[in-house]
């Protein structure tokens, strides 16, 4: 009866947190060259709700994205950051990706971002999501999310965990090895 | 299979359903906080003025729009001018806005009591800035970001939670908004309609405690 019980909450548990990406998409490759096309003049790649979801969310290869929702006033995102760049660079070889994701006003790219993508010496991918519709995009990423950041979701081929708090490094390198 | 295989399958059956009834158990303790229909709780919070507000100081408000928000959140500051205007608009309608500052100073120098007196000052804020000291309110409402809207409808003597969320569709720019969620809600309140638009999201800086 337990273990009946345990097996239920364990399906149940699973579907929820694969029910938060689709799973068939383009290659990734195809989508960054049409939108960086687009965006000819900006320093990132700038990217809508819908175009960062078919070009990133969307996973088909065997790489592990780590996405973090951020921005350069955000003092809980800036205090996490190294985390997710060490990761990124710690987990090169297990094939994961860390991505960050600036929510940063668009006027602010080049006053703010850039500067501070320099200053920091990012290594990560940065891109920039430029969708003032929150109320549509905010809960395809997950129906948990407030709309807080920071925000991370770990997204594979496979499944995906959506995270609305900060990490320290030995937190997130948990989350991730989950994922290998 | 022997017995004592089985015992452990059982033993960590029910190991397992243990830690699940107890994170999930966990994670609504977490997200705790009011959804809509519930009787959100008085408050009594001292405001930039140095006096105490609490739902009682307004006997013929019909309801109340609360607030969260801070000083320097920039979302928090791109919606200033709408929320002064807000108060404007439903204040006379019997909803006046009230709005109330989260952060705790110590982890958010910028939310201190004074910065925000020099804050509602310079703004002009029409309505109270109150200053959550105990942390006590925003945790209890389940905010967890500024800004962050709880529209409140009085009914049998009980503040009930009608709305949680954004202001409107766009919170960083006030002049492409399309739709007015919060606004919305009022105006079908006013028409003693249910509301139809009862949750919705927008990105906020996370509260800092």
């Amino acid at each position: 009866m337990l273990l009946a019980l345990s097996v239920v909450l364990w399906v149940s548990c699973g579907e929820k947190k694969e029910g938060d990406v689709k799973t068939s998409s383009p290659e990734i490759s195809e989508v960054v060259e049409v939108v960086t096309e687009k965006e000819l003049d900006s320093p990132i790649p700038v990217y809508d709700y819908d175009g960062f979801e078919e070009a990133y969310l969307n996973v088909t290869t065997d790489t592990t994205y780590v996405f973090n929702f951020w921005a350069t006033w955000c003092k809980p995102c800036i205090k996490e950051l190294p985390a997710f760049e060490a990761i990124n660079e710690n987990y090169t070889d297990a094939k994961v990706k860390v991505v960050l994701v600036s929510l940063d006003f668009p006027e602010n790219l080049n006053s703010h971002v850039v500067p501070f993508m320099e200053k920091r010496g990012l290594k990560s991918e940065v891109i920039l999501l430029d969708d003032s519709d929150h109320n549509t995009w905010i809960p395809k990423v997950s129906e948990e999310w407030s709309g807080a950041i920071p925000a991370t979701i770990v997204v594979s081929r496979d499944r995906s965990k959506f995270y609305e708090r900060s990490f320290n490094y030995a937190e997130l390198e948990t989350e991730v090895k989950s994922f290998l | 299979m022997n017995t004592k295989k089985i015992l452990l399958v059982f033993l960590a059956g029910a190991v397992f359903t243990m830690i699940a009834a107890f994170s999930t158990y966990g994670d609504s303790g977490e997200s705790a906080g009011y959804t809509i229909g519930d009787a959100a709780s008085n408050i009594n919070l001292l405001n930039v003025d140095n006096t105490m507000v609490s739902y009682d100081n307004y006997p013929d408000a019909l309801g109340f729009i609360v607030i969260f928000t801070c000083n320097t959140c920039p979302y928090a500051v791109a919606s200033e001018d709408r929320i002064i205007a807000l108060d404007a608009e439903f204040k006379p309608k019997g909803y006046p806005v009230i709005a109330i500052n989260p952060n705790d100073p110590s982890v958010q120098p910028a939310d201190t009591f004074e910065l925000m007196q020099k804050k509602a000052k310079e703004k002009g804020f029409t309505f109270p800035y109150l200053y959550d000291e105990s942390r006590s309110v925003y945790a209890e409402y389940g905010a967890k970001k500024t800004p962050h809207v709880y529209l409140l409808q009085k009914e049998d003597d009980q503040n009930i939670v009608k709305y949680i969320g954004a202001i409107d569709d766009n919170v960083r720019n006030g002049s492409a908004v399309k739709e007015r969620f919060l606004a919305n809600a009022i105006y079908e309140l006013l028409d003693g309609k249910e509301v139809s638009v009862t949750e919705t999201k927008a990105i906020g800086c996370s509260i800092k405690v």
